[in-house]
């Protein structure tokens, strides 16, 4: 029998505010514990919340990014449950009316290309951290508390864990740009819950849905799709039923473990939430934002193809983090030429981080010095062996190219008055290569541009010397 | 000292002239305060230490030096602050109510805490964890509730004025039954940070003084745009006490019949003397209807306890407050410290509120009370496109003995009937002493449109000055 899978993510970001979204603390990641709260965090008697608005601005810029829409007129919602890491024991979040609705991203997979439907987009806050001591005692942590979050919740719009992949792929790429979430999986910025169901070919009615949560990787995700794929087809085929649950994925066996069968859906008791005014979105300040709205990474990829005329998987490369598209168009803002760029870009630089471990932010290559040196090696002032050594120095100590290359005295020796006679002098000294070279011999040649660069300490201009060299051996 | 014959330009202008200091008004305050409340149980905590602001300007600041009472469910930094609760027996502030903020750079002196029905749920100030209060009137009386407390300190003249709060009636009903004035102004005119929720669409801090101006000048400080709530307005805040002592030639009263029929024999007919004393000073008088009325208790009760049982979802004996003890799970901690926390009325309000929102009923109570609250709205805009004022009496019978109803909640919230309008629509609704009915204090409630306090200190005022019920003393404080 054949099955069909259907897979719906949901994917929370933390939007990069400096403020958490209710109340004046920080948003931090990694202080000492409870540091960045306040009576507000804590839920103290009397307290309110006070919405910091730029968590609309970034909500909207990720939702003009993913062609949502955005509804005019946006309200909270709280959500009541206890836990010791909610405090007030209800979270503020939006439930009957969401920031933004009915949006879609592009993915390609297997050569084919797919719309995913976001179905809704909504704003609410982060809560803190419960850990367990070994004494017995359980700790809260509540500097995470409050810290803004934007909930994408995808329409059930794909069919396997490639597709899965590439949309989350895509959706991080897309929010990344927007510059509204640092996304960063480790730090917990991005997170990941899928629900998949799988039911015959040709059913119709979709089959029960298990929930996974806190997927810590996008290989995780994939890898617990398709460990669930295969469990649940054997589930059926063994005659037995799916459970509406919730499973995690365990790292260490590959296999997804159950958390807990679901029993009907938990009573939030939702209701709009009194002590934040309902807010107008005006158009005038969408549109304001969408002309303020970074260039998205499909922008980006046109201008680097059509306009630089870099190769599509060079521009594929450099696009695969925000800050890796930026130091190349910083490069090429300062006159680097855009070929000769994504080459360094995508190789010698690439090759320095992999080796380092590090992120192109911790280098000391600036990428005003990058176009510095590639301006050098096209202009002939440096040749390309030499600007690996420069590479290397202005890398490892953040020195001035051009600095270095005219302290170092490695600028090219192009000029024709200094040239010519050691030409000359080379084809006297060597009569046997004339014949040589009459006889079509191509070596000849080699050899005599070696004796030069031995007797310039290898800073002749090779292709200056060529010119001349053949000029010289043609005119004996 | 006691405040039965002062005001706070009296007081103010003796502090000026030096006849007595702001540190013996503090001192003989709180003196009198422990001798008197013996009978009356007003307050839960007195601050003995209390001290005047330091460099007083009885120039700048009318309330400079003067005492004033609390609400305890008012946030006081370093001032034991309870709701009244068990649930927050032991609880320490460690901010000010933007109210306080207020007052205190007015330089007015906070000498206590005053008592409630616990966390502002009842009418009575019964259900205390601290005991009931008295009835200054009679001492068997309840003073009515919730800021009972805050009623009876300045009707005994404890104080000279005290903050309440008001989600259904909770400063206009005790002002009622204490022979004082009390004002609940417009939702967002008073931020309610550091005010404990109740019902936080309804919640609104007020004054209760004993004359008029009194509380415009306290007013006067307390409102306006506050950074911490962004539920109050923007709108500029008048000079209150430019509305006292104008005339009230012209001015448009209704009188909703729904209103006037819910009384009657003499209470009927001290409200009518009110509103025909109006008429003689050349207000026109005109009945009106505010047909929604017979839906407003259950609109209220659904909405405000809805409100609060995720409002006091908070108090679970974690971060602060009550925690039992033995407790062998966290649920068991949640569980056995909110049961033993809570009074019976709070967590009646609680199961009554979570069952109105769970899954089941949320369409059925909630969203259905969120319609009924437009139409009453929709009522109220109706009169005041026509009307400056709506009157007619703030209670329906005067206040009851202590213990006769706090085993009847249905009649203790029938009660309300006359006062939650104005809490459901948000306008600014005062009551003003009318007259005794047996020798109990009743009052004449007043509204005006949202932010038009003006009009509500305007009509009062004349009120106050025509009956001049402030001359009678409570018959309770009488030795």
């Amino acid at each position: 029998m054949n099955f069909k899978s259907t897979i719906g993510l949901e994917v929370h970001f933390e939007l990069k505010t400096k403020s958490k979204i209710f109340s004046p603390s920080p948003v931090t990641y990694g202080a000492e514990v409870n540091t960045a709260t306040n009576v507000i965090d804590w839920a103290m008697p009397g307290v309110l919340p006070k919405l910091n608005k730029d968590v609309y601005r970034l909500g909207i810029m990720v939702a003009l990014a993913t062609h949502s829409h955005i509804l005019p007129t946006t309200h909270f919602d709280r959500k009541n449950y206890y836990y010791p890491d909610n405090p007030k024991a209800y979270q503020i979040t939006q439930f009957f009316q969401p920031l933004a609705r009915d949006g879609y991203i592009e993915v390609e997979v297997r050569g084919k290309k797919k719309r995913i439907g976001i179905h809704e987009m909504h704003i609410e806050e982060d809560a803190g951290k419960n850990t367990h001591g070994a004494n017995g005692y359980s700790y809260v942590d509540l500097n995470r508390q409050g810290v803004p979050l934007l909930e994408v919740v995808s329409e059930p719009d794909m069919e396997d864990p490639e597709e899965a992949y590439a949309y989350l792929t895509k959706l991080r790429q897309i929010v990344q740009f927007t510059g509204a979430s640092d996304v960063k999986m480790e730090e917990g910025s991005m997170r990941v819950d899928t629900n998949i169901s799988i039911r015959p070919a040709g059913q119709k009615e979709l089959g029960t849905k298990v929930e996974m949560k806190n997927l810590n990787s996008f290989d995780h995700v994939r890898r617990s799709l398709a460990y669930e794929e295969q469990r649940q087809q054997q589930v059926l085929l063994s005659g037995g039923k799916v459970q509406l649950s919730t499973r995690r994925f365990d790292e260490a066996t590959g296999k997804t473990v159950l958390e807990r069968v679901k029993e009907g859906d938990a009573d939030y008791r939702y209701f709009p939430e009194p002590d934040i005014a309902p807010y107008h979105i005006k158009q005038s300040w969408i549109d304001e934002i969408k002309e303020t709205l970074p260039e998205s990474p499909f922008e980006r990829r046109n201008r680097y193809i059509n306009d630089y005329g870099i190769k599509a998987y060079d521009a594929d490369v450099i696009l695969q983090t925000k800050e890796s598209s930026d130091y190349y168009d910083a490069a090429v803002q300062a006159g680097a030429d855009p070929t000769l760029a994504a080459n360094w870009l995508n190789t010698q630089i690439n090759g320095y981080l992999n080796e380092n471990q590090i992120g192109i932010k911790d280098i000391k290559l600036t990428p005003e010095h990058l176009a510095e040196m590639i301006k050098m090696i096209k202009d002939g002032t440096i040749s390309t062996k030499i600007a690996k050594k420069v590479f290397k120095e202005s890398m490892e100590n953040g020195t001035d190219p051009k600095k270095y290359v005219e302290d170092k005295g490695m600028v090219q020796l192009s000029d024709l008055s200094v040239l010519e006679p050691m030409v000359t002098k080379v084809v006297d000294d060597n009569p046997q290569s004339v014949e040589d070279f009459k006889n079509g011999k191509d070596r000849a040649i080699g050899f005599l541009v070696g004796q030069i660069m031995k007797q310039t300490r290898g800073k002749a201009n090779p292709k200056v010397v060529n010119e001349l060299l053949n000029k010289e051996l043609q005119s004996r | 000292m006691n405040y039965l014959n002062e005001n706070i330009d009296s007081l103010n202008k003796k502090l000026k002239d030096g006849e007595i200091s702001a540190e013996s008004l503090a001192k003989d305050t709180i003196e009198n305060i422990k001798k008197t409340d013996e009978k009356l149980n007003a307050w839960i905590t007195v601050k003995e230490d209390a001290k005047p602001a330091e460099n007083l300007d009885f120039n700048a600041n009318k309330l400079a030096g003067i005492p004033i009472a609390i609400k305890d469910n008012i946030i006081t930094n370093g001032i034991k602050t309870t709701a009244a609760s068990h649930m927050l027996y032991n609880y320490m502030p460690m901010y000010d109510a933007t109210v306080i903020s207020k007052l205190k750079k007015a330089q007015a002196t906070i000498v206590g805490k005053t008592n409630l029905d616990e966390f502002a749920m009842g009418s009575s100030t019964e259900h205390s964890y601290y005991g009931a209060t008295h009835n200054p009137w009679n001492l068997d009386k309840v003073p009515g509730g919730s800021s009972g407390g805050s009623a009876a300190a300045v009707a005994s003249g404890q104080v000279v004025a005290a903050l309440g709060s008001d989600t259904g009636g909770s400063i206009r009903q005790p002002a009622a039954f204490n022979g004082i004035f009390g004002i609940k102004p417009t939702y967002g005119r008073v931020s309610r940070w550091g005010l404990i929720a109740f019902g936080s669409s309804l919640d609104q801090i007020g004054v209760m003084t004993k004359r008029v101006k009194d509380s415009a000048e306290v007013l006067n400080v307390i409102a306006g745009s506050d950074e911490h709530d962004s539920t109050v307005s923007e709108k500029e805040v008048p000079d209150f006490t430019s509305f006292i002592g104008q005339d009230v030639k012209g001015l448009r009263v209704a009188v909703p019949k729904e209103y006037m029929d819910a009384v009657s024999g003499e209470m009927r007919e001290v409200i009518q003397k009110q509103i025909d004393s109006l008429k003689d000073a050349g207000a026109i008088i005109n009945e009106v209807s505010l047909p929604h009325t017979k839906y407003v208790v259950p609109d209220y009760y659904i909405i405000a306890s809805s409100e609060a049982s995720s409002n006091l979802q908070r108090y679970d004996g974690i971060r602060y407050g009550y925690r039992a003890k033995d407790t062998k799970n966290l649920l068991d901690v949640y569980v056995k410290s909110r049961s033993e926390g809570f009074g019976t009325e709070v967590k009646r309000r609680i199961m009554l509120g979570s069952f109105a929102l769970s899954a089941g009923s949320y369409d059925r109570f909630f969203r259905q009370a969120a319609k009924v609250r437009t139409l009453i709205c929709d009522d109220f805009d109706k009169i005041f496109a026509e009307n400056d004022v709506i009157v007619g009496p703030t209670i329906t019978e005067p206040a009851f003995g202590i213990g006769e109803e706090v085993s009847d909640p249905i009649k203790m919230y029938n009660n309300d009937i006359l006062t939650i309008s104005a809490n459901l629509a948000g306008v600014p609704a005062a009551s003003v002493p009318a007259g005794l009915v047996d020798g109990m204090p009743v009052g004449l409630q007043i509204m005006a449109k949202r932010f038009d306090e003006g009009n509500v200190f305007k009509t009062a005022d004349f009120i106050e000055r025509t009956n001049k019920f402030y001359e009678k003393t409570p018959a309770g404080m009488e030795d």
